[in-house]
């Protein structure tokens, strides 16, 4: 087991490393050269020789990545050219809604998928199960940049029912118009992790469903009710847990879609903006954020994974 | 991680194990249960009707320029701009007087081209290195797996919307981005269908007989493994598919005037008020056609029974 944590935790930290490193090259990959956009293309190469040694271009590359580094581990991820704003506390406004926005739609997802999965298990390939899985093919082809559009033209320029773009308003200044504002894209989030729990539950439902102990249970004479809930559902569970974390990356794709569409200033937002006014120092911070952030919800998942369930350390 | 955490397990995981007892545990079905649990062997009509409208859609890209429409950037003013469908442009037209339906076809392009483009990218990197380390072992494999699972951890989109801003946004520097990004998974789908079959009697005799090692992968496992790579390449482009709409949604693939249906999906946010057809074909055009993709993969895969496979 200590083994086995210890290989993953020089993987994550190996992950991590290559990550910022990845990102650190990044701005390297723009062409032009930084001292010809910030003197113009007339100045004396002297000029530009010093601006270099200021701005600490002329220092190996390894070196430049360390002292970056450093910077970003003391929080300091620098300014945005274009807003002045630290990128600290643009991600700090950012971050929390984006954790909202999951974790509502992660909530709407499991009241919608146990229930479903659980029915249609009890009666494999029966109309409901039927229905349910033709509908999953259907939520497999809605990635969320598909259904936001429609959905929004249904519920907000028919219906309106929900707020439309740009009505987002902070937890801060009223916490019923925020939940207002953040339903309908929690829903268009929920509805791909809704497919992917629902099949998941239900195949290891009616897998767990085959064995001998479900057998036994009914010999004894234990109803349906019980049997789903407390001997197959409980294993299956874990599993599903685990598919929560691994489903993460997906998620915050998603939230990307669902805030630029509905103009939510969450983390995916602020990104596509400064990608748009090549405010290049809030991208490299954004990108390296959410993917270290996704490596280690993956190792926590992994951890916990191995202590509920000691067999995945031993392979 | 543990593989039954894998989202998209296949559905047929445990192949009839006490099937009778299980229809008992349900409720006396078990004449059901053991349809759920085998394999499909009728394909059914509606994998047919799937069949036909991916083919239909590569033609029409293919041919867009035969068929009797408008230059897809073609403004036709005698038209109000955002009209609704009528005789002429059966689509309607967009905000600057463009032909939907016209565009719909040739946007059919951009995702046929970085669907099949990258899975072609994938399969060369991933499905080659997939083979070799699922056949030979050793140190190669040990070493690729492990790079597989540390690029697997990444965030597929947020790595492509990053090399993309800094790289450009050409549509071949696209492909070749996304290719180069699902390698990963096809790897692992492919090593592990190769490990299944490396160590069969077939295989052993075929090394006994003197065969060299790309004779054995040429000829003995490629065979054996192309259903599987078939049936999981349809799923994995349809996952390309979404994300360069993703992508495009965000203004960040193909630059415009070009169209492109996620293109067309971020150019329809601004106008969704006044022209709903605008969002509505482009939206039916990805949804047909993904699903189409993903019926075709998955019925494919359960007719082949690819059960053997631990992924």
């Amino acid at each position: 087991m200590a083994k086995y944590l210890g290989k993953r935790f020089v993987a994550l930290v190996a992950i991590v490393f290559l990550v910022s490193v990845g990102a650190f090259y990044l701005v390297h990959l723009l062409p032009g050269d930084p001292t010809v956009a910030i003197l113009g293309p007339n100045d004396t190469a002297h000029n530009k020789a010093i601006l270099m040694a200021q701005l600490g271009l002329n220092k190996p590359l390894y070196e430049q990545y360390f002292i970056w580094a450093g910077h970003i581990f003391e929080g300091n991820f620098g300014q945005s050219y274009v807003t002045h704003q630290t990128v600290l506390s643009t991600m700090a406004t950012a971050v929390p809604i984006d954790i909202e926005l999951i974790v509502i739609s992660q909530i709407i997802a499991f009241a919608i998928a146990i229930p479903l999965a659980l029915l249609a298990a009890r009666r494999p390939n029966k109309r409901l199960d039927r229905y349910s899985t033709t509908a999953t093919f259907a939520g497999l082809a809605l990635p969320p940049f598909i259904l936001a559009p429609l959905l929004v033209l249904i519920f907000c320029v028919h219906w309106h029912i929900f707020p439309g773009p740009a009505s987002y308003v902070p937890i801060s200044q009223s916490l019923s118009a925020n939940l207002n504002s953040m339903i309908l894209p929690s829903i268009i989030l929920a509805i791909g992790s809704i497919v992917v729990y629902f099949r998941l539950l239900r195949n290891d439902l009616i897998a767990t469903l085959q064995e001998d102990f479900i057998t036994m249970a009914r010999s004894k004479g234990m109803t349906d009710r019980r049997i789903l809930l407390k001997h197959a559902f409980r294993p299956s569970s874990v599993s599903l847990l685990a598919s929560a974390g691994i489903n993460i990356g997906a998620l915050i794709a998603g939230t990307f879609v669902v805030e630029y569409l509905l103009q939510i200033p969450g983390l995916g937002y602020e990104l596509v903006t400064a990608i748009n006014q090549t405010d290049y120092i809030v991208v490299q911070s954004i990108v390296l954020v959410v993917a270290i952030a996704v490596v280690i919800i993956n190792f926590i998942v992994d951890f916990l994974f191995s202590v509920v369930d000691p067999r995945i350390a031993r392979e | 991680m543990s593989e039954s955490a894998v989202p998209y397990e296949p559905i047929e995981a445990t192949t009839s194990v006490s099937t009778r007892a299980a229809g008992a545990a349900v409720g006396g079905e078990g004449a059901v249960l053991t349809e759920v649990s085998g394999p499909r062997k009728h394909l059914g009509w509606f994998f047919w009707v799937c069949v036909g409208w991916i083919v239909l859609v590569i033609l029409l890209a293919v041919f867009a320029a035969l068929l009797p429409l408008p230059n897809p950037n073609y403004q036709n003013f005698a038209i109000p701009a955002n009209a609704g469908p009528s005789a002429g442009h059966w689509f309607g037209v967009d905000d600057l007087s463009r032909d939907i339906l016209s565009r719909v076809i040739y946007g059919a392009r951009v995702s046929l081209i970085v669907g099949f483009g990258a899975m072609a990218i994938g399969l060369a990197l991933g499905g080659v290195l997939g083979m070799i380390a699922g056949y030979r072992r050793g140190t190669v494999d040990t070493v690729v797996n492990s790079a597989s699972y540390v690029l697997l951890a990444f965030p597929a989109l947020v790595a492509v919307i990053a090399i993309v801003t800094f790289w450009g946004h050409q549509l071949w520097k696209i492909t070749i981005v996304i290719g180069v990004a699902s390698a990963p998974l096809i790897f692992r789908i492919i090593r592990a269908a190769t490990l299944s079959y490396a160590t069969r009697d077939f295989v052993m005799a075929a090394k006994a007989l003197g065969a060299s090692d790309t004779r054995i992968l040429l000829k003995e496992i490629l065979p054996n493994i192309m259903p599987i790579t078939v049936s999981f390449s349809l799923i994995g482009v349809a996952t390309i598919v979404v994300l360069e709409g993703s992508l495009a949604f965000l203004g960040l693939s193909i630059p415009g005037p070009t169209p492109s249906w996620g293109n067309m999906l971020n150019e329809s946010r601004t106008y969704l008020n006044v022209n709903p057809w605008l969002a509505l074909f482009p939206a039916l055009a990805m949804f047909s056609f993904l699903l189409a993709l993903n019926l075709v993969g998955d019925r494919l895969r359960q007719h082949f029974d690819v059960t053997e496979i631990k992924l």
